[in-house]
């Protein structure tokens, strides 16, 4: 595993791997995306309290999960371009942040419009919605710090210092609905004991999970080799203007 | 068919919140692979200019 993270820190074994991932990852997420939405809208129960209301669980649960796990990544990322000095870990953190910034945002309204039925109240400012929101605001000021000074290298490496920092917020994300008293339930799925949900309702939202995830990945590749490209150009054009004088 | 586009009467709740993550989720494909088409462009001219300049 770390060998392998190792060797993708060459970019150019990088974009071999992400010319060969990226069809996969595509099919993979547009299947599961596609047919996640059709079982959990039309398909999957309703539920004998909340209604039909739970369809917004087959959004709302994979997108905060994959909105931990992109941050997870960021700052494994960053520790790794901090550490080692792969840049191109550095790289990759900076391409992940909106990514992950709108799949907190999409974890956000879908739950706001799930609270406003359930709950009565389209927000509150308890212990798990408000550290999701602290998380949405780490993603925004990891991008306003990395974009923040002229020296790109310096801003990315004031960035990846905060999503270490910020990492800490995780933790209290996950375990906010059993230290604190919270309209938010506690965990269903990943949970001692395993998941507490009926197999009707637990397919669906696997299946989506894995097309978020397929997506995360894809739209990762993507915005990675993006990143590589500009960075490539300023370097050559760093070069050609010291040729110049 | 109503009945389902009615979701017991939480059309309201439900369809908003496929219809934001849907969005959002193709807004940010479609921004991604424009910027990343563009700067490849960018950098294959530069490319391209660097070598002529070398060898010309």
């Amino acid at each position: 595993m770390t060998t392998s993270f190792h060797r993708l820190a060459n970019p150019a074994r990088f974009q071999k791997f992400a010319r060969r991932a990226l069809p996969w990852s595509w099919a993979v997420a547009v299947l599961g995306l596609g047919s996640g939405f059709v079982w959990g809208l039309a398909l999957s129960p309703a539920d004998y309290q909340q209604g039909d209301t739970v369809r917004v669980m087959y959004v709302h649960v994979p997108a905060a999960w994959m909105a931990m796990a992109c941050y997870a990544l960021m700052a494994l990322l960053s520790a790794s371009f901090l550490v080692w000095k792969h840049q191109l870990a550095g790289i990759a953190a900076l391409a992940a942040a909106p990514v992950g910034a709108c799949f907190t945002a999409i974890a956000l309204i879908t739950g706001s419009l799930w609270g406003k039925p359930t709950w009565g109240t389209w927000w509150v400012w308890d212990a798990r919605l408000t550290s999701v929101l602290v998380l949405f605001f780490l993603y925004l000021g990891y991008m306003a710090l990395a974009g923040a000074f002229d020296d790109r290298l310096r801003g990315l490496r004031a960035a990846s210092l905060l999503a270490l920092v910020g990492i800490i917020n995780l933790p209290i994300i996950k375990f906010s609905v059993d230290w604190w008293n919270t309209l938010h339930q506690p965990a269903s799925i990943l949970r001692a004991g395993g998941p507490s949900i009926h197999a009707s309702m637990l397919w669906p939202l696997a299946i989506t999970a894995l097309g978020f995830a397929a997506f995360l990945v894809a739209i990762l590749l993507v915005r990675i080799r993006s990143e590589l490209a500009l960075w490539r150009t300023e370097a050559l054009m760093r070069r050609q203007t010291r040729g110049m004088t | 068919m109503s009945a389902f586009f009615d979701m017991g009467g939480y059309a309201a709740t439900v369809w908003p919140a496929y219809g934001v993550t849907i969005a959002i989720l193709v807004a940010l494909v479609v921004v991604s692979v424009r910027s990343s088409r563009r700067r490849h462009r960018v950098l294959e001219r530069l490319e391209r200019e660097t070598r002529r300049q070398r060898d010309p």
